[in-house]
């Protein structure tokens, strides 16, 4: 009730609000005080130099007449589903066989993990030269006597967004599986025992038992998936640089390239908010929805 | 007590800081020649500079391309932390820093030196100009026109040796048959320069100069452009699909060795037949303007000189600025580089078959084209590239719509 709530004390505890002060301000005045200043400029005119020259929406309409940047948000979207959907379901899968006691787990572990310790650059650089017509996969398998056997992910603009899906996918699954594993290690074994005396088939143990037991591991997945989505950069930039053509191109890689090698403030920046504005309509929601105090009866009866 | 040898130390090193050794400076140069041919050119600017007694010049390479070393040079003036002289390309890279008065005047100089009288075309040093004061020094020229041919490709598949675009499209079934591409290519800008000399050299000067000088949307909807847009279209059936990342100078190899019938690239492809040790006119063949219409464009570097606090590497940034322009740093430094010198007064007999080819060309001021660089904020430039790139890669675009939308960026363009 409002009325016993604890007496305001400013002064309590006040080397731990001391402490707390610097991170604050940057808080403030890094994210917030940034953000605000990105959203007020994108509404300029604003060239290599920021200037306060006020063209209303033409940022944005020159944004979403410009082919390069509708491309890119239509390709962010089938990396981030597929990769989300996949590295999950890849990760869990992984996670679950690896947590059936079997030998060796340690060097499989590393082997699975081991390619979330090479950064996107060398990530995309690797599968380049894998999937590179000239001397990847494509010459591997014509060396072994199919000729005409065409692999073009690389050179075909159709398909050349899922060649980054894929090493994404290499790259990020490890760490999805060491998480998923360690969310399997804290579920008691109690309860598995409980389900087999039940007679309960272990997929469907998996399923409706130890899924929705992990589920803070899950949300702790998902948002470490989702901000690599949202900022992939790197990878296209070394994989593909956006080709053929502009088939392959990313939102950040449009505000980099607008803000710094082409001197257009403004359409970068524009570019940044509406990338901004498009992780805050999915985030919003789901944060309410999922960080909403749902404990508030209980706390009421004490 | 602590405080005060932790004041005296702060005191001794602000000391240290505000005197900065009062008689030479180090100059910082950052620049991005950093390919065999360009290296040896900045090493040639840096021995003379330090020649010329007390200042040293500190070599500050940036490597990648332009595009990797334009946007670090760029943000480190605008962060406060200039470098004493920076290579950036002729044009408008450095505009803005200009605008805002972050570069070093250079008028006085240039009015005692008569830099205006023997700087030839006079339209590079126009392009260091912003409201009749001189901010930069062009150092060379770098052309764009140019079309390199292997004969030898040609003679195998038994078609002519073209001497021009049209024949080359006419012989290029020929070189498929065998195996070889006809049109080496490789990542977007040199796919936005194949289109730039094909505008220049099919759809002529006058053509060009609408577009690039006036920004005439009328001139890019013409019939005139569409056929431009149409040997675009062709030359978009000539490339292979390997295309796609290939460096320019692996383009150039695949020509040198006979994999590749031609390729379009400006005059500095010409350092890698030299490494190779061929020879123009059997080995490899030069068709400046694609043989159809002799105009070139001048783009090139040029130096910058960011302001700085230091009266002393001011004093510095002016000689370095002074020894550039000189003849003999122009000579040494430009049969080094592989281009053209600024200057119309000086000697370049070293100079090659196709070299020659390109001082004659050039000698009549008729020829001359503004380049791309110095007409298109690299906004606009980055706008083109981004259609042609787009229009290349994907065959099913018809030169209709990549017209109409070219039409739209020229519209835009300031």
């Amino acid at each position: 009730m409002a009325g016993s709530r604890r007496p305001f004390t400013p002064l309590r505890n006040l080397n731990a609000k001391i402490a707390a002060v610097p991170m604050i301000l940057t808080v403030l005045v890094v994210f917030i005080g940034c953000t605000l200043w990105t959203v007020v400029y994108s509404f300029t005119s604003s060239r290599s130099l920021p200037t306060l020259d006020f063209v209303g929406m033409d940022q944005y309409v020159r944004l979403f007449r410009t082919s390069r940047w509708t491309v890119s948000l239509k390709n962010l979207a089938i990396f981030g589903v597929l990769s989300l959907s996949f590295s999950l379901v890849l990760g869990f899968i992984l996670a679950a066989l690896m947590d059936q006691k079997i030998r060796f787990e340690n060097t499989f572990r590393t082997i699975f993990l081991y390619p979330h310790a090479l950064s996107f650059i060398v990530t995309g650089l690797v599968w380049q030269w894998i999937l590179t017509p000239a001397y990847g996969v494509q010459k591997v398998v014509r060396d072994l006597g199919f000729e005409t056997f065409n692999f073009p992910i690389l050179t075909d603009g159709r398909f050349t967004i899922y060649a980054i899906v894929i090493a994404g996918l290499w790259q990020g699954t490890g760490l999805v599986m060491a998480l998923m594993l360690a969310g399997l290690r804290n579920i008691d074994d109690e309860i598995w025992k409980a389900a087999r005396v039940d007679g309960i088939p272990a997929w469907k143990t998996y399923l409706f038992i130890i899924i929705p037991m992990m589920r803070p591991v899950f949300i702790t997945t998902l948002v470490i998936i989702s901000a690599t989505i949202v900022k992939v950069y790197d990878l296209v930039v070394a994989l593909t640089n956006g080709g053929p053509g502009i088939s392959s191109e990313v939102p950040a890689k449009y505000v980099y390239d607008l803000m710094f090698s082409r001197g257009n403030l403004g359409q970068g920046l524009a570019a940044s908010t509406i990338m901004l504005t498009t992780v805050l309509i999915i985030l919003v929601p789901w944060a309410l929805l999922e960080f909403r105090p749902r404990y508030r009866k209980g706390e009421a009866s004490k | 007590m602590r405080y005060r040898s932790v004041l005296a130390a702060l005191a001794t090193s602000t000391f240290l800081f505000a005197t900065n050794p009062a008689t030479a400076a180090d100059l910082e140069v950052t620049h991005w020649w950093t390919s065999g041919g360009e290296a040896a050119a900045a090493k040639v600017l840096a021995e003379s500079y330090d020649k010329l007694g007390g200042d040293k010049w500190v070599d500050g390479a940036i490597a990648g391309s332009g595009s990797t070393a334009r946007p670090i040079i760029v943000s480190r003036i605008l962060g406060g932390n200039p470098m004493g002289a920076t290579q950036l390309n002729t044009g408008r890279d450095a505009e803005d820093l200009v605008k805002a008065g972050l570069m070093t005047d250079l008028t006085e100089l240039a009015t005692k030196e008569g830099w205006a009288d023997f700087i030839r075309p006079s339209k590079l040093l126009d392009a260091c100009k912003y409201e009749g004061k001189i901010y930069c020094v062009p150092v060379n020229i770098h052309s764009l026109q140019w079309m390199w041919i292997n004969p030898n490709a040609f003679k195998d598949a038994g078609a002519a040796v073209p001497t021009n675009w049209n024949e080359f499209v006419a012989a290029a079934p020929k070189l498929k048959e065998k195996g070889v591409i006809p049109l080496a290519t490789g990542d977007a800008w040199q796919i936005d320069g194949v289109f730039r000399v094909l505008l220049a050299n099919l759809g002529g000067k006058e053509l060009y100069l609408k577009i690039v000088d006036e920004k005439s949307t009328e001139a890019a909807g013409s019939p005139e452009m569409k056929a431009v847009w149409q040997a675009f279209a062709n030359a978009r059936d000539l490339a292979d699909p390997g295309y796609v990342g290939r460096q320019w100078n692996e383009a150039t190899s695949l020509v040198l060795t006979g994999k590749a019938g031609g390729q379009i690239m400006g005059d500095w492809a010409q350092g890698e037949f030299g490494v190779a040790g061929k020879v123009a006119g059997t080995d490899y063949d030069c068709l400046p303007g694609l043989g159809v219409h002799p105009a070139l464009d001048t783009g090139g570097d040029a130096f910058y000189f960011p302001k700085n606090q230091n009266p002393e590497i001011t004093k510095a940034q002016l000689k370095l600025a002074s020894m550039l322009v000189s003849k003999e740093t122009q000579v040494a430094f430009n049969l080094a580089k592989g281009s053209l010198p600024i200057r119309g007064d000086v000697d370049m007999q070293a100079a090659n078959a196709c070299m020659q080819k390109g001082i004659k060309i050039l000698a009549d001021s008729n020829n001359v084209l503004p380049s791309y660089e110095q007409a298109f904020s690299s906004d606009t430039q980055g706008q083109i590239e981004d259609l042609m790139t787009e229009f290349f890669a994907d065959k099913s675009m018809t030169v209709e719509d990549a017209q109409a939308r070219y039409v739209e960026i020229i519209g835009e363009a300031k």
